[in-house]
């Protein structure tokens, strides 16, 4: 009996949670391992635009966002634990900044028809929408961000880098490695030598790759890494005296995690980024009034404001421009995930609209289409300045070279498109 | 020029070989002493770092789960501790922590198989990685106890004017080694010349005779375990200077643990010439071989010249040396 | 009262040697073996088989490898993960290679070659022992992944070094792929696993077992009495190996359908395994299930316990959920070093003398 009684517990515990009657937006964020530093403040901006939205506005369309949360710890099996416990309660779109998690999810999310959307990481080729129908990466790609980075670097050294030399240092992963073969393919274009340094993760020793920089003097180091890399590297390139403004770091190795453990020493070091910082928009005298002051932001509010959050919330804000959009197509604020892609597709968020909700020039502007699910691909440079302890816009948002990352684009995703059998929509 | 720049990584090879040095430490004190492999050393060194910066900050401990509990909002108390007190104030936690290991988990333990005994400090190795998290939160937390970082100039300068090339020291790794030294002229002469360390070193030999002539294994193990703990708190402070208190500080034990085959499990020594020279030898192969097998090679490296030293001598270079009878 | 074995009697020597001796036992083994065939696979939902049950069997299937190597051959091993690495890379290079080869083929092969692999790195083992070969397997941990990682054959060139499953049919039912079932994984994974611990229980209790068995409890010792301590030890490897290279494969191919070497396979995994049969009980088949069981339930029940019923914030939770795991295992150590398998022959024991306790 006692035995009967414990397995019918341990089966209501398992079990999943019951299906909810709202908007579900599921945050598969990862608050504890060795990136829970970072996730953190990216799923706390996340969750607190959706209560803003919820506590001003009611929701979106009259129906409030449930943003339930599951911990994956950066773990690809967690992270298929979370997707299964929470898709069965209406999920609409998944966010997990995870690209191991993304590669995870593609083939799934396709099968139960779920949208998934990655802002500015997971699988690059997903741009091209007419082979992966439900993935989504606006506002910016890796392949973008090389790009966008590589063009800066033009601009900085006068137009021309025959002859100059770049390495980049980066995480030993998939994601790591994405940016590689266009880093190639520029370097061919450009003239320029590349160096690659991988390093293993998590990367607190980083020696001996800072010593062949200090051996080779590059004349501009890359990075993309994330975590603890972080920060040892920009430790360990103030340590040789590597110039910070010749040190340019994807979007993912520029939040104040990055470069506050460094001291005075980070100052002047750059990054990418999508998305505006610091809390000099509009939308945060409300998300004081509505979210903060009340005691509803997600885990007390400690990060409002930081890249990393500004990143989530702006996750956050394409997720709910989608879902209006979506809700406006369909007629009904009722919108299941079918419904949600078309939205996704539809969608077209201008300046004059991130004005309008309180976010001026806070991100780029994005047109999606059937087969363009990666939006304008633009991104902008940021300076960390060590004395303020704040990030700073130098740049204004900067295309891509479309004309070297559309071939890489449609060789990648038609190799998937073939080990799959997918036929392209549109 | 490649000779100066050979010689450059080298050295830094070594000094890195001196932080893999200062965790390996911490096992070999416990191994010794009890024969207990313990894991926990890295998430220990964690652990102290975090209470370190958490009492200098004046943070609150256990506030989340106090926040989440009540419905308050408590950070921090408003203070802050200079780091001396605050290094004072952890190694008093690290000792009681050693006490609680052994009232709750050793005393129970006693006498079971080795495997057993490490796999109990994997559990405890799990509990403390909660337990810090839950107590000061999983933030990166900045560590500044006032050690320098960054190129020595002057070693710069010196060698730059003699050799024509100047030479890159990170100041860190400097007092790095000097700490490291120091720490083990200590233990040396901690176990040389005062009657506990005379007890310890019993106790290493044969339990069971240490045991007969009235020496209390338990005070032993207490005193192990919280030499170990400041081991690891020293470990915690460089390398939490050097990139940060946070999760991923909990992981150098697996730097250490090819210098601990190296050198042996029950060596001093061992511990510091296995550090250098597993330091110096990853440093090396990564900066020659690694370009031309597309680098990260490090982590894999420190451990197959670890298995080649052991092929040729089972116990380590320094370990004491297997004796099978049937 | 109903569990003992008077009456229950046996008239041949090979009745007297089965696997379960009692009938109640017997009864339960068909029962047990009759709902995971005949019942589970009609009532299993998407969240059933990936969260819980295909985890476990795939975890089951390492344990179980891992039991025979450092529970039955007392060599200790922390290459788990390496080697499960082999199983899945091996699977993902023949299924894009031959993709005419049924699956299941395609899965024994890269055990078999996760054997002659695991067989190599065994080869240390004849001089090194204790926690020097836990160690020394680290070497190949680190180095196989770092392989996998660093070499585009073996991701097939593909940008990010990402493997994906492509779809493979068995009988008309997508086995891989994203469009499989959720019953065609779990039964996949359950024949694998019902087959291996069949083919694992036969091996240890024959003369491959007791040789193994001799080496652990002293190899000089079994050396005198004629034990050839390399073939002993070098099949230890292989056998354990080849079961943990179909663990991988099933992981990769069935279970994930994506993997990436150092995050997949990393270090966590291997030491995850040995604490499933440290806790299940070592040299134990049973032991080996029951260890897979506590440490893939455990926390997905903490989870539920924590977040979904009592609301409390997901990283709170995990934390606890560490210190939890991490308190039990101690916990679970003290009270039976020799883990859940030691337990559930106790509870047996007295199972049979209820209600008289003489």
């Amino acid at each position: 009996m006692k035995l009967k009684l414990a397995t019918v517990a341990l089966g209501a515990i398992l079990a999943a949670a019951p299906a909810m009657a709202d908007l579900v937006v599921p945050n598969l964020s990862y608050r504890t391992g060795p990136y829970g530093a970072n996730g953190t403040q990216y799923a706390d901006g996340f969750n607190d635009y959706f209560t803003l939205l919820n506590e001003r506005d009611g929701g979106i369309g009259g129906e409030k966002i449930q943003t339930p949360e599951c911990e994956t710890a950066y773990n690809t099996e967690k992270g298929v634990e979370c997707y299964e416990a929470t898709k069965g309660s209406g999920a609409l779109v998944y966010n997990p900044l995870s690209t191991g998690i993304t590669y995870q999810l593609i083939p799934k999310v396709s099968a139960d028809k779920i949208v998934l959307y990655t802002p500015g990481y997971g699988r690059t080729s997903a741009k091209n929408g007419s082979v992966f129908e439900w993935v989504f990466n606006a506002p910016a790609n890796y392949w973008d961000g090389a790009s966008v980075a590589v063009k800066y670097l033009l601009d900085q050294s006068g137009g021309d880098l025959k002859g100059k030399k770049v390495a980049l240092v980066y995480h030993n992963s998939a994601y790591g490695k994405e940016p590689i073969r266009t880093l190639q393919d520029l370097s061919k274009k450009h003239g320029f030598t590349l160096t690659e340094l991988p390093i293993d993760p998590p990367g607190q020793e980083q020696k001996s790759q800072w010593l062949q920089i200090r051996r080779d003097k590059p004349d501009y180091v890359l990075m993309w890494g994330w975590g603890v890399m972080n920060q040892t590297a920009i430790q360990e390139a103030a340590n040789i005296r590597f110039p910070m403004e010749n040190f340019i770091g994807v979007w993912w190795s520029g939040s104040e995690v990055d470069v506050l453990p460094v001291g005075a020493a980070a100052h002047g070091y750059k990054s990418l980024t999508f998305n505006g910082v610091g809390t000099d928009y509009p939308v945060y005298a409300d998300m004081k009034k509505f979210v903060i002051e009340p005691g509803k932001a997600s885990q007390g509010g400690q990060f409002v404001g930081s890249a990393l959050y500004s990143r989530g919330m702006y996750a956050a804000v394409v997720i709910a421009e989608a879902i209006k959009k979506a809700q406006e197509l369909a007629g009904t604020p009722a919108i299941n995930a079918t419904q949600l892609r078309d939205g996704f597709e539809a969608l077209g968020i201008t300046p004059a609209r991130l004005t309008e909700i309180g976010l001026p020039d806070f991100g780029p502007e994005i047109k999606m289409s059937c087969d363009n699910h990666g939006g304008s691909g633009m991104a902008r440079i940021q300076q960390w300045d060590a004395n303020a302890k704040k990030w700073s816009l130098i740049t204004e948002f900067t295309e891509p070279d479309q004309e070297v990352l559309n071939p890489l684009i449609a060789a990648d995703s038609e190799a998937f498109a073939k080990e799959f059998n997918i036929t392209p929509r549109c | 020029m490649e000779f100066l720049y050979a010689s450059e990584v080298l050295v830094n090879g070594l000094m890195a070989g001196v932080m893999y040095s200062l965790v390996a430490l911490g096992f070999v004190l416990i191994y010794k002493a009890s024969g207990v492999f313990n894991y926990a050393q890295g998430v220990m060194a964690l652990f102290a770092a975090m209470t370190l910066v958490g009492i200098m900050e004046g943070r609150v401990p256990f506030a989340h789960l106090i926040n989440a509990a009540f419905g308050v909002h408590v950070d921090r108390f408003g203070w802050t501790v200079p780091a001396i007190f605050g290094i004072a104030l952890t190694a008093l936690i690290m000792v009681g922590l050693a006490i609680a290991v052994e009232k709750l988990v050793l005393k129970h333990l006693v006498g079971q198989e080795p495997i057993i005994l490490f796999m109990a400090t994997i559990g405890l190795a799990w509990f403390l990685e909660g337990l810090g998290d839950v107590m000061w939160g999983a933030d990166v937390k900045v560590l500044d106890v006032g050690l320098p970082q960054g190129i020595s100039d002057s070693i710069e300068t010196a060698t730059n004017n003699w050799l024509g090339y100047g030479f890159f020291i990170d100041r860190l790794d400097i007092w790095a080694t000097v700490i490291a030294a120091a720490l083990v002229a200590a233990l040396v002469g901690f176990s040389q010349y005062t009657k506990q360390g005379r007890a310890m070193r019993a106790v290493a030999d044969d339990h069971q005779a240490a045991l007969s002539v009235g020496i209390s294994l338990r005070f032993i193990w207490i005193m192990v375990w919280s030499i170990a703990g400041f081991v690891a708190l020293v470990a915690g402070i460089m390398w939490g200077t050097k990139s940060g208190v946070q999760f991923s500080l909990s992981l150098i034990a697996l730097k250490a643990l090819p210098v601990l085959m190296l050198g042996g499990f029950t060596s001093i020594p061992g511990a510091i010439v296995g550090g250098l020279i597993i330091g110096m030898g990853e440093k090396l192969f990564e900066y020659f071989i690694g370009p031309m097998v597309g680098g990260a090679t490090e982590n894999w490296f420190a451990y197959v010249l670890a298995l080649l030293f052991l092929v040729f001598r089972p116990q380590g270079l320094f370990g004491e040396r297997i004796i099978e009878r049937v | 009262m109903i569990y003992r074995e008077a009456g229950d009697f046996k008239t041949s020597y090979r009745d007297d040697g089965q696997t379960f001796p009692i009938r109640l036992d017997r009864w339960g083994y068909y029962a047990l073996l009759g709902v995971a065939f005949l019942v589970v696979p009609f009532v299993i939902d998407s969240y059933w088989a990936n969260a819980v049950l295909v985890p476990f069997l795939i975890y089951a299937i390492a344990a179980i490898g891992l039991n025979i190597l450092t529970g039955y051959a007392g060599q200790v091993s922390l290459g788990t993960g390496g080697f499960m690495a082999v199983g899945a890379y091996s699977v993902y290079k023949l299924m894009t290679a031959f993709p005419g080869v049924p699956i299941f083929v395609h899965i024994l092969l890269a055990g078999a070659i996760t054997a002659v692999v695991g067989m190599l790195f065994g080869l240390p083992s004849l001089r090194i022992k204790g926690f020097y070969l836990a160690v020394a397997t680290l070497a190949a941990q680190f180095f196989l992944v770092w392989l996998f990682n660093k070499v585009p054959w073996f991701y097939n060139y593909s940008a990010s070094g990402q493997i994906n499953a492509p779809e493979r049919t068995v009988f008309g039912w997508a086995v891989t792929g994203p469009a499989t079932s959720a019953p065609a994984k779990y039964l996949t994974c359950l024949v694998f696993a019902v087959v291996l611990a069949w083919i694992a229980r036969n091996l240890t209790r024959g003369m491959v077992g007791r040789k193994w068995m001799a080496i652990r409890d002293m190899d000089i010792a079994a050396e005198i009495i004629g034990v050839n301590p390399l073939t002993a030890k070098l099949s230890a490897f292989a056998v354990s190996s080849f079961f943990v290279g179909i663990a991988g494969a099933l992981l990769f191919s069935v279970y994930l359908g994506a993997a990436e070497a150092s995050e997949a396979f990393g270090i966590n995994k291997s030491f995850l395994v040995l604490f499933m049969i440290i806790i299940g009980g070592l040299g134990s088949i049973f032991g080996s299930f029951a260890g897979a069981a506590f440490l893939v339930l455990l926390p997905v029940l903490l989870k539920n316990l924590l977040v979904v019923r009592l609301g409390w914030p997901t990283d709170l939770a995990a934390h606890l959920e560490l210190m939890i795991v991490g308190g039990l295992i101690i916990f679970f150590l003290i009270v039976e070093p020799h883990g859940l398998a030691r337990l559930w022959r106790l509870t047996k024991e007295k199972l049979r003398l209820w209600p008289f306790p003489h």
